[in-house]
Formats: C-alpha cells, structure tokens, sequence
C-alpha cells in the first residue's frame, strides 16, 4: 500500500475560525498523505477537529494555511469550474442523512443530479437503467423509491441512498464523514460493507471520519488519531491499536467499550 | 406545497382572516362595477346622516360617503400591497446576502439592518413625505416599503446563517450547483413559509403606515384613501359637528383588514413555526 501513489496530501494544514478575541483553532499544522485505494481513518473526540479537516478536504472550507496538493498539484479550486472539476474525484457522504436530503425534492432529483455534474447526455432509458442499477448495487428497489420524497425513507435507507449517489459518480475519494453514526447496528454493517464493495469495484480511496476507534481499526489500513486539532499519532491500523504510543491513543483504545468485561467508568 | 395549502385551510384563524380578507376585496372591486359614479361627486349637504340614498351619509363636501370608502379601501390596499412587497424583496434579498455570503458582506449588511432598525422608521417616513414634493400614492407606497424591510431581512438572514451549513446545502454544492441554484433551491424553499408570513405582516403594516401619515395630512395627493379620509373628518371638525359616520367607518375598515391579515398571519405561524423551527 505504502508504494501506491499518493493522491491526496496536505502540509502544515491550519484553519482558524473567527478573528481577535473570538480567534479559534480547528486544526493546527496538520499534515498527511492518503494513498490510492487506502482506506484512511481519521479518529477522534467530538470537537476534535475532524469534520472541519474533512470539510477543508471536500473545498468546502478554506483552510488559513497550509498546501493541500491533489495528485502532487496544490489544488486550484478559485472558479466554479475548478471547483466542479475537483468534485467530481472527491464526494462525501455526510453523517446525517435526515439533513442530507432536501425536503423538497424527490429521491430521484438526487441520482439525476450526479449525471448532470458528470456532464453525461442520456436518454431517458439510460439514465433509469442507471439509477435502477445504482439502487439494486445498495439493495433498494429504485421502482419503489423515486417517486418518494426523502421524508418518507428511513434512515437507513437515505444513507444507502448516498452510497448509491457515490456509486453512480464513482470518484476517486470518498470522504465519509461519520457515515454510520445515525443509524441503528443493524444498518451500519451493511453500510460498512457497501462502503468496502465501493473500495474494491473502483480502488477508490476512502477517508472514514469517526469516533469510533474499534469500527475505525476494522475497516482501515491507516489511522490518523486527532486532539484538539491536531494529529498526535498516526500509521498502520495495526501499528497504531495494538502498539499505541500516544497517551490519548492508549487511552481512547483503553474507552472503547468491551463486552466481555466489566466497564470501569471511574478512570 | 399543495400540502401546506390544505393543512392551511384546517386552521380557523387563517380561515377566518383569509375570508374577511376576500370579501373586503370582493366589495371593493365588485361595488365600483355597480355604482359607477365619480367618488368625488358633490351629492348632497354637507354631513347628512346615513339614510335611504347615502348607506353612509356624506362628508363635508356633500360627498357619498360609502363610495368613498370603498374606494379608500382600495387605496390603502394596493398601498399596503406595493410597500409590503417592496419591504419583502428588499429584506429578502438583503437577508440572503448577508446569511449566504458572510464575511465582511454579512458585517457590513447586518450593521445598516442595525441602523435602519434603531432608527424609528415613522420618522424617517414622515421626514421623507415632507420632503417629496409630488406625492402620488405609488411613492407613499415606496416610501412605506424603503422604510420597513430591516425586521424581515434580520429574520431571513437568521434563518439562513443556519441552512447555509445544512448538510443538503453542503451536497448540493459538492454536487457542482451554482450559488444562485443552491439560493433558489436549496434555502428559498425552507424560509418561503417565513417570507410568505413576513409579507402578510408587512402589507397590514404598510396599511398602518399609510393610515398614519395621511392622518397627518402628509399622505397621497388627489385619492381617496382611509388615512385622508380620517384626515378630512379632523379637517373639517365632523367630530364636532357629531358626524360620527365621517371617522368610524373608516376607522373600522383599517381595523377589520389589519385585524384579519393578523389573522391570517397568526394562522400561519402556528402552522408554519414548528416546521421552521425543527
């Protein structure tokens, strides 16, 4: 993996909200390199800083300072065609799915927008065969659904349907900011499973966003493990868990909870 | 959409207000149709009481004062309208800049909504009538609506600050959308409700508004509308004279459109606020 290419790399990334007394720093001088086809995770708390690195990622936030380079270039994303270039490799999928969908829209509006920003001209037959296709690769019937309005979906259901949105753009990264934390167990292996499907039928690199440093280890060959804003450690998952240099890192291994024994919430 | 329509007529205030509305309407175009005499028509004496020819009586000039009224009613509206929908765009437009852009835009914006606000707009309106010299109901109108946009442009720029970071916002423009699609179709249909209710607030309003000045005998020029006709009755001293029928049904005309448009709004905000608000 290590000899892959480098698709996405960032150095001394920092973004800071907010000017004078209100100065805040999301991120600080973080720096990083995801491989094609690497399955990265960023892990840590609630306020960490992740989901603002994840949207300095996506270009939706512009980071103070710092280079992130796509494909060894600093990436250009000044005009509207710069930027619909660039999101056409990179898509995410957002950890809300009841937020995702706009309430006034059919589900359909969704699968026909990723073709429009492809710039494909079909007809009709192709863009449904299309849709159809994307719907069965996440087990929902397509027949069923485009005629419904997002509100009338469970939420398991929406979040399949975002996956089925990434499966029709196939970009090159994904970014899945905390895409399982919604939904019940029973979804989020289904879910983690698309996700890895997604992985092996394009070598598309994912960058899974969590908190959750057991599902984290199972699914990525690297993590990334944040504080304050910053990266403290990162690696080989394996490297990482089961030898864990880091004080924060031993001590979110140490939190995740285990059936088998009793939980000691004391320290 | 046909959705909130139909929740909309359940509501018995809005029903309420919403069928006065009509119906004040429904006179006002219909009645000028059937009795098509000229308003300012010297009919009778001066002050006569309300009887067999005259439902209303006449004012001091002899004048009928029923169709006058109906016509008064018809000014007030479409000033009220023409305001209410000047004030709407304005703090529309304004509210979505300053909410979608941000940054020194938002700074700058939300500090002359802030101005705007603390200063009282009725002096401004009054200072501004004084001023212009030919005063046609249309510039009244224009006045009333340039002077009362910062409450709904403050509200939409609220409501925005919070959809802009929505996640669906954030899929459409990683969907490649442009800004003024993500505007239309994204934020638009989550306040249209707010604005919907912002411009039934306005348009009572702007009613007011041009009922006050004119009252102050700084309204419109050659019309009738229910503020000059209020004004004309304090003119000419009917309350001395006992002429109760020059002053009350006016007034009670201003009080049953702004009652039922308050209605109307209430209606929709116990509706419309829970949605907003989740």
């Amino acid at each position: 993996m290590k000899n892959a290419d480098v698709l996405l790399s960032g150095t001394n990334i920092t973004k800071v909200f907010g000017y004078g007394k209100h100065k805040k720093t999301a991120v600080q001088d973080v720096s990083f390199s995801f491989h094609e086809g690497e399955i990265v995770s960023i892990v840590g708390e609630s306020g960490s800083g992740k989901t603002t690195l994840a949207k300095m990622l996506m270009g939706l936030l512009k980071e103070t300072s710092g280079e992130v380079r796509y494909r060894g270039k600093p990436r250009q994303l000044k005009s509207h065609a710069d930027r619909k270039k660039y999101w056409k490799d990179i898509q995410a999928i957002f950890q809300d799915p009841f937020s995702s969908f706009n309430v006034f829209h059919k589900v359909e509006k969704l699968l026909t927008d990723c073709m429009k920003l492809q710039g494909l001209k079909l007809t009709k037959e192709e863009q449904f065969r299309k849709m159809k296709e994307a719907c069965s690769f996440v087990n929902l019937k397509f027949e069923e659904l485009h005629n419904k309005y997002p509100f009338e979906l469970s939420g398991g259901q929406m979040q399949r349907l975002m996956i089925a949105r990434i499966f029709m753009l196939h970009p090159k990264i994904l970014i899945a900011d905390e895409p399982t934390s919604m939904i019940d167990a029973c979804s989020r292996s289904t879910i983690l499973d698309m996700l890895l499907k997604l992985r092996k039928e394009n070598n598309m690199t994912i960058i899974f966003i969590t908190h959750d440093v057991g599902l984290a280890y199972y699914v990525s060959d690297t993590l990334y493990i944040m504080e304050k804003g910053r990266i403290v450690e990162s690696g080989p998952a394996e490297d990482v868990i089961l030898n864990p240099k880091h004080r924060y890192t031993q001590q979110l291994i140490s939190d995740v909870p285990k059936i088998h024994e009793e939980w000691n919430l004391a320290n | 959409m046909t959705h909130s329509v139909r929740i909309l007529l359940k509501s018995p205030k809005f029903l309420i207000g919403a069928i006065a509305t009509l119906l004040m309407l429904a006179l006002v175009v219909i009645y000028p149709l059937v009795n098509k005499s000229d308003p300012f028509e010297m009919k009778a004496l001066a002050f006569q009481p309300p009887g067999s020819g005259l439902p209303l009586g006449s004012d001091n000039f002899g004048r009928d004062l029923f169709l006058e009224l109906v016509y008064g009613i018809r000014t007030s509206v479409a000033v009220g309208l023409i305001a209410g929908l000047c004030a709407t765009a304005i703090g529309l437009i304004i509210g979505l800049a300053s909410g979608y852009v941000g940054g020194w835009i938002d700074n700058v914006l939300t500090a002359v909504t802030n101005m705007f606000i603390v200063i009282p707009s009725f002096i401004i309106l009054i200072l501004v009538s004084v001023s212009v010299n030919s005063r046609s109901s249309l510039v009244v109108a224009l006045i009333i609506g340039l002077t009362s946009w910062p409450w709904t442009a403050r509200a939409v720029r609220a409501q925005t600050v919070s959809l802009r970071n929505r996640d669906h916002v954030n899929l459409a423009k990683i969907s490649g959308h442009s800004t003024p699609r993500i505007i239309a179709f994204e934020i638009l249909p989550y306040i249209a409700s707010y604005v919907v209710m912002a411009f039934i607030l306005q348009v009572a309003s702007g009613i007011l508004a041009e009922a006050s000045i004119s009252m102050l005998g700084l309204g419109p020029y050659n019309t009738i509308s229910l503020g000059i006709m209020m004004n004309w009755a304090l003119v000419f001293e009917a309350p001395v004279s006992g002429a109760w029928w020059a002053f009350i049904p006016a007034a009670f005309a201003i009080a049953v459109i702004t009652f039922s448009l308050y209605m109307m709004n209430t209606g929709m905000d116990e509706i419309f606020n829970p949605k907003i608000r989740s």
